[in-house]
C-alpha cells in the first residue's frame, strides 16, 4: 500500500518536509509510526512523545489505534491552535 | 452560511456591517475578531500554518454543529493563514439569530472548536526566534461544556 504522508508545523519542520509517499504494510497508524521511527534519528525524535501529537486519515481526525485499510492520506502534526 | 479560508487580510467592521445587513429576519447578530497580540512589543509577527485539505471541511462542520444545536438564521467564519504583524486581524465569526441567546452560545461555541479542531497552527516571531504556539489544556477543556 503507498500512502501519502503529510507533516505540518513543527512536525514538518523535524522530518525536514511537508510530504512524501510511503509504502507500508502498517494496518494500523501505530504500526505506521513505528515503521516511521525504526528509519532513522528524525523520525524517532518527532514521534518520541506521541502525546503531542494528532493525526488525520484522509482529512478526518483519527486514533493512533485506527485502521489504514483504504486510507490514501495520514496527516500528522501537533495540537491545533485556530482562533 | 459562509466560510473562507484566505491570506488576504479583511476589514472586520466592513465584514460585520454586511453580515447584519443581509441577516433578514434577525433580531441579533453577535460578532467575534481575533488579534494578533502583541505581548507588550516583544513579538514581531506571527505566522499560521494550514492544512489546506481538512481545513475548509472542519470549519464547515464544526458550522453544521452550530446549526444544529442553535436556531441560526446566518454565519459567517473567515480565518486567515500566512504571514501577519502584530495588530492585524487574523480571523472573526459572526452570527445571526433571532434571539441573542442563540447567537451569543453559538459563537462562544464556534470559538471553542474553532481553536482546537481546525486545523490551523500558529507560529510566534520574536526577538528570540520563532516558536509554535502550544495548545492550551484550557482550550480542550472548553470544548467538554458543550
Amino acid at each position: 500500500m503507498t500512502l501519502t504522508v503529510l507533516y505540518f508545523a513543527w512536525l514538518r519542520e523535524r522530518i525536514g518536509h511537508p510530504r512524501e509517499s510511503v509504502d507500508t504494510e502498517a494496518t494500523t497508524v501505530a504500526e505506521l509510526v513505528a515503521e516511521l521511527i525504526a528509519r532513522d534519528e528524525r523520525y524517532a525524535f518527532t514521534f518520541s512523545d506521541l502525546r503531542a501529537v494528532r493525526v488525520a486519515l484522509d482529512q478526518q481526525l483519527a486514533e493512533f489505534d485506527a485502521p489504514l485499510a483504504g486510507v490514501r492520506e495520514v496527516a500528522f502534526f501537533p495540537p491545533m491552535t485556530g482562533g | 452560511m459562509v466560510v473562507r479560508v484566505q491570506a488576504e487580510s479583511f476589514d472586520f467592521g466592513a465584514e460585520s456591517n454586511a453580515f447584519a445587513a443581509r441577516a433578514t429576519g434577525a433580531g441579533a447578530v453577535v460578532t467575534f475578531c481575533g488579534l494578533v497580540r502583541d505581548n507588550g512589543g516583544a513579538l514581531a509577527g506571527m505566522e499560521i500554518e494550514h492544512y489546506p485539505g481538512m481545513t475548509d471541511s472542519a470549519l464547515r462542520a464544526i458550522e453544521a454543529e452550530a446549526r444544529a444545536r442553535w436556531s441560526l438564521h446566518d454565519t459567517l467564519i473567515v480565518h486567515r493563514f500566512g504571514p501577519m504583524a502584530p495588530g492585524e486581524v487574523i480571523m472573526m465569526v459572526a452570527t445571526a439569530a433571532r434571539h441573542r441567546a442563540d447567537a451569543f452560545a453559538a459563537a462562544e461555541f464556534l470559538m471553542d472548536y474553532l481553536k482546537s479542531r481546525a486545523p490551523f497552527w500558529k507560529k510566534e516571531l520574536g526577538a528570540e526566534g520563532a516558536t509554535w504556539v502550544a495548545a492550551r489544556d484550557e482550550d480542550e477543556d472548553a470544548l467538554r461544556r458543550w
